[in-house]
């Protein structure tokens, strides 16, 4: 299970990824090997106001179904329309062609206070313990 | 506070070398998903599949009166049952609830009684209050290893490792023999719509059984299966998992299991309650639901139709075969006829869906 050190994470398994005041969230590796295969994706439409730690989106998986959770405040501008048609993806790839929201941040600083990848693993370990 | 201590099949070493994701069910630690659900599901329809399911109770029936014993506790006819033949019925309670669904196995000497794992304390201390005494009851689940092997190659897989007459079984027939060596029932019986077998023997000879299925299974892609896509499987089949769509507070004609029920036989737990409900109509129904989109159905969702709640989801899942949610559920009897539109309440959305006929999945290989 991988967790790379330049993303931050929330206790409910997404990650979020910063890049030139754009906020990138997906869910991680933990969470997919938790829920199994995913066969549907629910997001948000472009444009939506959301508010953070409130849900963003639904993934269906075989088993069992789970809402996604905003790790920060913004504006969804951009969706992963991709998971629409290939919604395994997220079990392939979580952090790259897995990806779910782009969003812009209402406090941009807020991203430095989530998870760090030591502190998420942490997090983790404690789950299986 | 101390964890729970998890019972362990014969196979617990294999499925953690496996790299299965293990969960609690039933007090066992079991294998749900080795690989993927879809995947291991796939492996089932197209070639092959080996279930760990030593989780299941097994009993065992002696003496005189032994068939007439189970037939005053279950719906089916256990009489008529010839000797090699195996047996599927529900227990029921004298108010006709399903105390259990089980398979009963007829040997030229006794019966053996195979049950679900979350049922096995419940079903024992049933059977032994109705016991009498003429007849020995006893309770080997701890002693016995079940292996499950699913798939049209199932066959091929056991073809070098068993007799003969194996190969010869009928659907629903039995016969006792060496499967690699060691002393074995096998059956044709399976729990996936997939031709397939049924495999009962000692746990110490658990290893040399597993690595024996393995290694045959290999020029026929036999992939291990979790409970997952177990799920999966029996769902596409319309099959009763207990406890979901079936318990204590449903009949067996409510459930579509009219067929298991023999109500011209003499007397038996449930008779009564199933004839009135046989002759004044079912006030509810299981009936198979599908849906469009890619929203799953779940356990426990209510079911409408025009804004009236009609029933309740009691399994759904994501069809690997069909690409789409399917599930079952209880309706009211007007609404379950093949068509009925429905919704079901998901959370904050309300999801078209309709009444259709089980199985969902009509190109299984098992043999009936």
């Amino acid at each position: 299970m991988e967790y790379p050190e330049e993303l931050r994470y929330t206790r409910e398994h997404e990650w979020a990824r910063e890049e030139a005041g754009v906020i990138t969230v997906g869910i991680t590796s933990y969470a997919t090997d938790q829920l199994g295969d995913i066969v549907f994706v629910e997001l948000p439409e472009p444009g939506r106001k959301i508010e953070v730690g409130k849900t963003f989106g639904v993934v269906e998986a075989v088993k069992t179904v789970s809402d996604l959770y905003a790790p920060l405040a913004g504006e969804v501008f951009e969706v992963n329309s991709q998971l629409t048609d290939n919604p395994a993806a997220v079990n392939q790839d979580p952090y790259g062609e897995g990806w779910m929201i782009k969003l812009r941040p209402s406090d941009p600083s807020a991203f430095a206070k989530l998870l760090s990848h030591v502190d998420y693993e942490k997090l983790i370990e404690e789950h299986r313990a | 506070m101390q964890p729970t201590t998890l019972k362990h099949t014969p196979f617990y070493e294999f499925h953690r070398a496996a790299g299965a994701k293990l969960v609690d069910f039933a007090g066992f630690e079991m294998p749900v998903r080795y690989t993927g659900d879809v995947r291991e599901h796939q492996a089932v329809r197209t070639s092959a599949g080996l279930f760990d399911i030593s989780h299941m109770g097994e009993f065992d029936v002696r003496g005189p009166g032994g068939a007439e014993f189970l037939d005053q506790l279950l719906t089916n006819d256990v009489a008529a049952l010839e000797v090699g033949q195996a047996l599927y019925s529900p227990m029921c309670r004298p108010d006709a609830g399903i105390v259990d669904d089980l398979l009963v196995y007829r040997y030229d000497d006794h019966f053996m009684v195979v049950v679900n794992a979350s049922n096995i304390a419940k079903d024992f201390e049933w059977m032994a209050q109705h016991k009498p005494a003429s007849v020995s009851f006893e309770d080997h689940s701890d002693r016995t290893a079940l292996l499950a092997v699913q798939g049209p190659k199932a066959a091929d897989i056991l073809r070098e490792h068993v007799p003969e007459a194996v190969l010869e079984l009928g659907y629903y027939r039995f016969t006792t023999g060496l499967l690699f060596g060691i002393p074995a029932t096998i059956s044709r019986t399976g729990y996936t719509g997939e031709d397939g077998f049924e495999l009962y023997f000692a746990p110490e000879h658990g290893d040399r059984v597993w690595e024996g299925l393995i290694e045959a299974g290999r020029p026929h892609e036999l992939e291990l299966i979790g409970l997952g896509a177990r799920d999966t499987l029996r769902l596409e089949m319309g099959y009763m998992l207990y406890g979901n769509d079936i318990d204590d507070g449903t009949t067996p004609l409510e459930a579509g299991l009219g067929w298991t029920v023999k109500l011209k036989k003499h007397e038996f737990h449930g008779k009564a309650v199933l004839e009135k409900q046989k002759t004044d109509g079912l006030k509810r129904r299981l009936v198979g639901i599908q849906l469009d989109g890619r929203r799953v159905l779940r356990h426990g969702m209510t079911l409408t139709c025009s804004d009236r709640d009609v029933g309740v989801v009691t399994s759904g899942t994501f069809s690997p075969s069909l690409e789409r949610p399917i599930g079952m559920g209880y309706v009211e009897s007007g609404a379950a006829a093949i068509g009925t539109a429905l919704e079901v309440q998901a959370g904050s959305n309300s999801l078209p869906a309709r009444v259709t006929a089980r199985p969902f999945y009509t190109r299984g290989t098992h043999r009936s």
